[in-house]
């Protein structure tokens, strides 16, 4: 069942020409009423738009038309019988006819052999009233059926398997809108039509449990289902919903539009927004069902306090515990310096509440030592593009992808962190792009039904610098670049430079094969196919940055799109798939100590002097300290007092210990969270955090896109993360003075050019900008550096690789790498107090089967994971997925400490830790078959 | 459940996709070929088929269980197909099927307790002109009557 209200069309849009001159309409009347569409538009939608609902059972505007159900058939002057009008294309001039006597009596005729295999007892289902069954028996006046005992689906029992929907196959009218959904809009092919006649019967997998097969558990068969079928759990005992609120997702960067569906002061059901720019209708596993952390009864709603770490927790008023945590961080100041305080804001929080956390620390604690969790993800992306490109973001659209040819996907994995945007890229393959992964395990996009990459570079841990230079080796010496592009749009001397570097036979496929271990034939016909494009499309993720030359390796992918003239259009470009829903407004908003927002430098007094004067105070024109500093600086006394919003330190960074160490060195650490994690073991001060759920807002998404979060529910502590801040800064002396979120927006466009043209009432016209957003783009700016690089001309950085210090020896033999999986998320505040711990439940180590084997270990045994810093134990799976030499894991879990055991080094512009390479040995704990934990203890803290 | 053991059904069920792969529309030739070679179609060689011609489990799962020739699991060590056209039925068949099911003691469709004989349906043989018809092991016989189906159960080892 599609969104309360939503009013759908019947069929897709016609799609469009790319660079084709828009499709002549086509002008035609409906029961009468003219009406003109797009080219290529069904009569169905046709009809639709003009006003006119025809009725059908197996249409629904997200899936191409099947025409099965025989109840959309119309009469069309000049045409024999009655064609579907769901699979009939309009023609200038056609006179359709919806309504009338024969077709009546032929849709009443179809309806009854519906009903005769459906049970009509309405009353009890949770589809009661949106039924489009139902209506459309009532529409016709059927009330029961002269067709007795069809209903040969009944008997199969209901699937209750997966936690959030429920398959029940005696309400199903088997109109495949759940196959195709699974097909067409997610691309995982899970779902048939098992047997024949009778007997026909929506199946998973190998007609098992849903929960078994391969269904990720999207939600789109769900959604699609015109009946109870499939229905969400939620919707079963509760009333329907009674309003809707469009909101933007709290969890990955894509940022999809959802649709909260509330009743009776509770959230019950959330859909995706078929209008949403980012997402198309589509969500994930995540973003549709795991909502239920948002009311765990873990949340902490009370402010807390307490002297020291050790001692339990006080609850406290908030006036108690601001007045507090504002005394401590003044009283380190006077005792220690301005500098001894800093703040970390998230990029779970909305803009406006990252603003002003920066905000705080600038203009109340009066230094820069603001930081923020995107140091650990892609800060490397906002280094590498701004110095190649001159602006610190992606360069394109999601929807982009649909006009690429050719799509490199490097050290992301798509199909687990990035759910929506991989079934867009899929979809985008299936429809004839060509595929390179580069990445150093078989990640899903490798081969998957109805897909397989042409080239799967299977590279080594650490080796990212050294396989670009090999691809842009390639792509120079054979004469593939773009001369045109890069004589128009880049500076001569730097590529000239680069060229040179990248032509040395040193950087030959062929020499750095030994290194990177992919084939040097493979990295030639891969680099061929990239840049025989015509549009080649680069996506990355955190296999890109989290690596000692994260930024090194960013610049090399910017030099191979500005070297094949890959930018400035559709389908090509640079697109760093950021990890959090926040992470690109996070960097935006100048969370960064050396940065005000919109990437500009404190040290620029110009720059310095519009907030001066917006803020009434002066500011530090010296750069802070980044996270990784601060934790120095804790460790020898000099910085003691930090206020955390959202951000998990002491389960999220690297060297767990260290940072547990650290943490422990403050005075005053002050926690603003959902829940108690990891880091307010370490903490003082304990505010409670508002979910997304609970507050006004905007997210910007990984296409630079600003979306609007908006209140659901009244936050359950009261107060929203922002209106905390606020009273913080007031209680410093600082006063800031807001009603309401948009206003703090407005104060960002104020100061910040790139934002100059956003409001909240453009966001509710437009429903989202993406930036930049200024005079010169009041609509704000799909695609970057179109006509010419944002910074000019782009410059090449020549990319000399350095291996990490990180190297395997006869100790630590393997290389661990990191990781997500679909199901959970990050360190998992959110997804493990969901149900979604029914498909991961604990982080696994995976291990190929010539290396458990030379360590005795089985699948599922327990392993101890040593590595120069840390050590901790999880189980093993044995799987080729990884390359052998090469182990990985996830981080979603506390119990399994996995950065106990990853290392400081970090990327040598931006800090940004390098996760994805430590060097590392495991061994089979003795005595412990498969199953059985012999007791991780907790390393942390120890 | 199948027979073989996993690595043999591995390398028969790769041998079959590597021969027929290139084919347009391979699947139902491979469907095909692995019944020919196994009798059925065994569930576990489904993920194989799937894999290797890059379609998912359920995919071909929809299709060996729309086609009632492909079987899922193994046949009588004899299998006889009685003929349910029209012409075979006006001459008798559901009558010499009826039979056929009393003396084997089973359903259309199952295989007798001891694996011998398998009865399954077949909606035309094309011999119409020499109804009622049946298939045995593959082998086309027409005008068959009550007694031949005796004596040929028989010489298969069931009923009596």
């Amino acid at each position: 069942m599609h969104a309360v209200g939503y009013h759908d069309l019947g069929t897709p849009a016609a799609p469009a020409a790319p660079a084709a001159p828009a499709a002549p309409a086509i002008r035609l009347s409906i029961d009468g009423t003219s009406v003109e569409v797009p080219s290529g538009t069904s009569v169905m939608r046709a009809a639709a738009l003009a006003g006119v609902s025809v009725p059908n059972l197996c249409a629904t505007d997200t899936l191409k038309s099947f025409g099965s159900c025989r109840l959309c058939l119309v009469e069309i002057e000049g045409h024999k019988g009655y064609p579907a009008s769901c699979t009939t294309g309009v023609a200038d001039g056609m006179r359709v006819r919806t309504h009338s006597a024969a077709l009546m009596q032929l849709r009443r005729s179809v309806l009854e052999l519906y009903v005769s295999d459906h049970p009509l007892a309405c009353e009890p289902c949770p589809a009661n009233g949106h039924c489009e069954l139902q209506t459309q028996a009532a529409a016709h006046g059927i009330t029961h059926s002269r067709y007795a005992g069809g209903a040969s689906r009944r008997g199969g029992g209901r699937d209750v398997s997966n936690p959030y929907f429920s398959f029940d196959p005696d309400l199903c009218i088997v109109c495949s809108r759940c196959v195709r959904a699974c097909e067409e809009v997610q691309g995982t092919f899970a779902l048939t039509i098992e047997d024949r006649g009778f007997s026909s019967r929506v199946a998973a997998g190998q007609s098992e449990p849903f929960l078994l097969s391969e269904c990720v558990s999207c939600g789109a068969c769900v959604e699609s289902c015109p009946t109870a079928a499939l229905h969400e759990k939620t919707l079963q005992a509760c009333a329907p919903p009674e309003r809707s609120v469009t909101t933007t997702c709290a969890y990955c960067g894509v940022g999809c539009s959802l649709v909260a569906e509330a009743g009776h002061g509770e959230l019950m059901r959330m859909v995706p927004d078929r209008t949403g720019q980012a997402n198309h209708g589509h969500a994930c596993v995540k973003g549709r069902f795991a909502w239920g952390y948002a009311t765990h009864p873990e949340r902490v709603t009370r402010p807390m306090l307490r002297k020291h770490t050790g001692e339990p927790w006080r609850e406290v008023s908030w006036d108690e515990a601001i007045a507090h945590a504002a005394e401590a961080l003044q009283r380190i100041q006077a005792c220690h310096g301005r500098g001894a305080v800093g703040g970390i804001t998230s990029s779970r929080c909305t803009n406006e509440e990252t603003f002003l956390v920066q905000k705080l620390v600038r203009a109340a604690l009066g230094n820069n030592n603001v930081d923020t969790c995107a140091r650990v993800c892609h800060s490397p992306s906002g280094y590498g593009l701004k110095q190649t490109l001159g602006e610190s973001a992606g360069t394109q659209t999601f929807d982009s992808v649909m006009q690429a040819d050719v799509i490199m996907v490097i050290g992301a994995n798509p199909t687990e962190a990035h759910p929506v945007f991989a079934a867009q890229l899929k979809r985008r393959i299936r429809g004839g792009a060509r595929l390179i992964v580069i990445d150093p395990r078989t990640i899903e996009l490798v081969h998957a039904p109805h897909l397989r990459a042409a080239w799967h570079l299977r590279l080594r841990p650490g080796t990212n610098v050294a396989l670009m230079n090999a691809l842009a080796h390639v792509i120079v010496t054979e004469g593939l670049t773009d001369e045109a592009y890069v004589a128009a749009h880049c500076e001569e001397d730097s590529y000239v430079r680069w060229r040179d570097f990248v032509s040395q036979p040193a950087q030959s496929p062929e020499a750095t094969a030994g290194l990177t271990a992919v084939p040097a034939a493979e990295v030639r016909a891969a680099a061929r196919l990239y840049a025989a494009g015509p549009n080649g499309t680069i996506c990355y993720g955190l296999g890109v940055t989290e690596h000692s030359q994260g930024s090194t390796t960013v610049m090399a992918i910017a030099n191979l799109a500005m070297a094949t003239g890959n930018l400035g259009r559709e389908g090509v470009g640079v697109c760093p798939l950021r990890g959090q829903n926040n992470v690109q407004g996070a960097c935006d908003m100048g969370s960064f100590p050396h940065e005000l927002s919109g990437y500009r430098h404190v040290s620029d007094p110009a720059v310095r002097a519009i907030f001066e004067s917006d803020w009434q105070v002066v500011l530090d024109p010296e750069p802070g300290l980044r996270i990784p500093n601060m934790f120095e600086a804790a460790l020898d006394g000099s910085f003691r007092g930090l206020y955390v919003q959202g951000e998990d330190l002491a389960q999220s960074d690297p060297n767990a210990r260290h940072v547990a160490a650290a943490l422990q060195a403050m005075d005053c650490v002050i926690v603003q969270d959902l829940f108690l994690n990891e880091t307010s073991r370490y903490a003082h001060v304990f505010l409670p955090g508002s979910s997304f759920l609970e507050k006004d807002g905007t997210f910007t998404n990984a296409e630079r896109r600003i979306s609007r979060v908006r209140k659901v529910i009244e936050p359950l502590a009261g107060l929203a993360d922002w209106e905390v801040t606020v009273r913080l800064a007031n209680a410093l002396g600082h006063p800031m003075r807001y009603a309401h979120p948009s206003e703090i927006m407005a104060e960002i466009a104020r100061l910040t050019p790139t934002f100059r043209g956003v409001s909240y009432d453009k966001l509710e016209r437009l429903g989202s900008l993406q930036w930049p957003c200024d005079e010169g783009a009041p609509e704000g700016t799909p695609t970057l550096h179109v006509g010419h690089p944002v910074r000019g001309r782009g410059r090449f950085g020549v990319t000399r690789f350095v291996a990490t210090n990180e190297r395997s020896s006869a100790r630590y033999p393997l290389l661990l790498t990191t990781g997500r999986v679909l199901t959970q998320y990050n360190v998992g505040t959110q997804t493990r107090r969901t149900a979604n711990l029914l498909w991961y439940d604990e982080d696994l180590l995976e291990i190929h089967p010539h290396d458990a084997e030379d360590r005795g270990v089985g699948e599922g045994d327990w392993v101890h994971l040593a590595s120069r810093t840390g050590e901790t134990r999880l189980r093993a799976t044995v799987t080729e997925r990884v390359a052998p030499g090469v182990v990985y894991t996830t981080f979603h879990f506390p119990e399994s400490a996995t950065n106990v055991v990853t290392t400081e080094n970090s990327d040598w512009a931006t800090n940004c830790p390098e996760y994805k390479v430590t060097a590392v040995q495991v061994t089979r704990v003795a005595g412990t078959a498969g199953g059985h934990d012999p007791g991780r203890g907790n390393p942390v803290h120890a | 459940m199948s027979t073989h053991r996993p690595q043999e059904l591995q390398a028969l069920v790769l041998a079959i996709t590597a021969r027929l792969r290139d084919q347009p529309g391979p699947l139902l030739e491979v469907l095909h070929g692995v019944q020919d070679a196994l009798g059925f179609v065994p569930g576990e060689a489904v993920p194989l088929i799937a894999r290797e011609l890059n379609l998912s489990r359920a995919e071909v799962h929809g299709v060996v269980s729309f086609y009632r020739w492909f079987r899922s699991t193994p046949p009588g060590r004899h299998v006889l197909r009685v003929c349910r056209g029209e012409a075979c039925q006006s001459m008798g068949a559901r009558a010499l099927e009826a039979h056929a099911l009393a003396t084997l003691g089973i359903d259309c469709g199952q295989t007798t307790a001891d694996g011998a004989i398998s009865l399954e349906p077949v909606y035309c043989l094309g011999n119409c002109a020499c109804a009622p018809a049946v298939m045995l092991d593959g082998e086309l016989r027409g005008r068959v009557t009550r007694e031949d189906l005796d004596a040929l159960l028989e010489s298969w080892g069931a009923g009596q």
